[in-house]
């Protein structure tokens, strides 16, 4: 068996028990089934004719059999590569579920054309968008990033003072409460008519909508962490000394910043959804707009890339999200993790 | 220095205030009905004094313990510390609640540095934060979480709180009562030694007549809702005491009647 040289080479330097049979079958047995799965999948690329005209067959086959050797490279130096070949061991399940599944991808479109086009696109379209089509996707992702993050940081920042004021004094409640009730249920998407030709530019009536749709959140969730603040807190930094401005920003806001989080969260959730509408309608910009164009066109391996793209952000910005909450709320115990 | 005329004399440092109570009554509004919860309390208390509340549950002895600290303020009668009408809440008048409610999202120290940090004193006092923490003997756990720390090192992490204040009135709400019975006699000792080291007026509230004995050296009787004073009890003895003395096994049962339960005697 050739592989099984390459792994002797490796097993030969290290001062443990070279490679058994064993140790194949079991925690070796899965990086090498996904790497072998990777192999099959670059040389059906390579070796085995398309039905149509795709042009990055080859670039494909040539990629997958990199990963392919990165798989098998990693597999059998794990315990030399710290935390990366951990993980590599943790996720090689799912390195051979997702090759099997691009595999099973490429034979069903571009070998065996099983499913429609252009409905169903094989992945080497998807990789040519990649290629071709980067300039006017980055700038999308550019886009939407500006537009997202501006309304996400005002949304944010009002919806946190709105309920800490709120939470915080009766007299300020009253008047904006029923102002809360009453707007806050609406979907952000609602206002898009109004705020489109109420305001200067498709560009700031997104950003109001963004920003509208993370504030109700925001503000509901702050309002009850500081509202649910135990008043045992309040007596204790009393007798200690402290003055309002304390209470406010040393008690009631650090003990309501879990549930601060949680409304962030859902206020991001929320965004997205209001950022993709506004800018498939109004915007002309963004991935939303670059989905509603290559859907015009008919072009759906744009449409999966664009989709592509825009998941692993919106992820992204969630994970980076919960990264922020893990290390500002340390102090709590048995949080969730994304 | 004042010298208590009792059977030994005891001294205390003059760094404890001296507290007077007089003529206190207080009363709750609850759901349209007026709760009294204390009757015309009258007593004073001199600087460096150790007095323990005791009477039955919910008779109002926290309540007087949240008008001492200023947190409330009482219908009728007036407070004073030192001479000074006692208006609001202030460090030199330091409370220990029954929980220890720490901030935990703030590690041992940052909790202890709570006080110092809301007079803006911190910066120049950082030391006097360290030195407490020494005291209570937690000094290995200043960087742990609350959520980290067994409930007698919780609540000695809120003595600290309290003491790093330097308070001249320390004000004890069952400090000790959800400790397991080993922590608590531990306890118990500490803070006698804490109390005669600092020279602080304490005040303390408690369930435990034998709590009570061990650490005071006068027990106040309240009566059942609306609290009244019943009996005022000098403890003479001195320190550290033996919860098998006879003369607090005597006094013990005196209480117990006052109590209404010398029936468990």
């Amino acid at each position: 068996m050739s592989t099984y040289s390459v792994s002797d080479a490796t097993a030969a330097a290290a001062p443990r028990a070279a490679i058994t049979l064993a140790d194949l079958s079991g925690s070796y047995g899965v990086g090498l089934a996904a790497s072998l799965v990777w192999l099959a999948f670059g040389l059906s690329c390579l070796y085995w004719p398309d039905v149509g005209d795709w042009s990055r067959t080859g670039s494909l086959g040539i990629g997958a059999i990199v990963v392919a050797a990165f798989i098998l490279f990693g597999t059998f130096s794990a315990d030399y590569l710290g935390g990366a070949g951990q993980a590599l061991r943790k996720r090689a399940p799912w390195l051979v579920a997702f090759g099997a599944f691009v595999t099973l991808w490429e034979v069903a479109t571009a070998k065996f054309a099983w499913l429609p086009l252009p409905f169903f696109p094989p992945p080497q379209s998807i990789l040519e968008v990649y290629t071709d089509d980067l300039p006017k996707l980055l700038d999308s992702v550019f886009a939407s990033i500006k537009l997202q993050l501006g309304g996400y940081i005002i949304g944010a920042t009002v919806g946190f003072i709105t309920g800490v004021s709120i939470g915080w004094s009766q007299k300020i409640g009253y008047w904006v409460h029923p102002v809360l009730r009453f707007i806050g249920p609406l979907p952000a998407t609602a206002w898009l008519p109004i705020a489109f030709f109420t305001f200067p530019s498709s560009w700031s009536a997104s950003t109001f909508l963004i920003a509208l749709a993370t504030g109700f959140p925001v503000t509901v969730l702050t309002w009850s962490g500081v509202a649910s603040v135990s008043s045992a807190y309040y007596d204790v930094a009393r007798t200690l000394g402290a003055k309002p401005s304390f209470l406010v920003l040393k008690v009631a806001i650090p003990a309501a910043l879990p549930h601060v989080f949680v409304g962030l969260f859902m206020g991001l959730g929320s965004s997205f959804a209001v950022l993709v509408v506004a800018e498939m309608i109004g915007v002309k910009a963004g991935l939303g707009w670059y989905l509603q164009w290559a859907q015009g066109w008919a072009a759906y391996a744009n449409m999966y890339a664009a989709l592509i793209v825009m998941s692993l952000l919106c992820s992204g910005a969630i994970t980076l999200l919960f990264r922020t909450r893990d290390r500002l709320l340390v102090w709590q115990k048995g949080v969730v993790k994304w | 220095m004042v010298v208590q005329s009792a059977a030994e004399a005891i001294t205390y440092p003059a760094v404890g205030a001296e507290l007077d109570i007089e003529g206190i009554s207080h009363a709750f509004d609850i759901d349209g009905a007026t709760l009294p919860v204390l009757d015309n309390v009258n007593l004073a208390i001199a600087p460096g004094e150790f007095v323990a509340l005791l009477g039955p549950s919910g008779c109002g002895k926290s309540t007087l313990l949240r008008l001492v600290a200023g947190l409330e303020k009482p219908r009728a009668g007036t407070l004073r510390e030192d001479e000074v009408r006692i208006s609001g809440p202030h460090p030199s008048r330091v409370v220990v609640f029954q929980d220890p409610t720490l901030f935990p999202w703030r590690t041992v120290w940052d909790n202890v540095a709570l006080g110092l940090e809301a007079q803006g004193i911190l910066k120049a006092q950082r030391h006097r934060v360290d030195d407490v923490i020494e005291l209570v003997g937690l000094s290995s756990f200043r960087n742990a979480y609350p959520h980290q720390l067994s409930g007698g090192m919780a609540q000695r992490v809120a003595l600290a709180r309290a003491l790093v204040n330097d308070p001249k009135i320390l004000v004890l709400d069952e400090p000790l009562g959800k400790l397991d019975s080993l922590t608590r006699i531990a306890m118990q000792s500490e803070l006698v030694a804490l109390w005669q080291r600092k020279g602080f007026t304490t005040l303390l509230v408690t369930h435990d007549v034998e709590e009570a004995l061990v650490l005071a050296n006068r027990v106040i009787v309240l009566s059942d809702r609306p609290a009244r004073i019943k009996a005022d009890i000098a403890v003479a003895r001195p320190y550290p005491r033996h919860r098998g003395d006879p003369y607090l096994a005597e006094l013990r049962k005196q209480i117990l009647g006052l109590l209404g339960l010398e029936a468990t005697w």
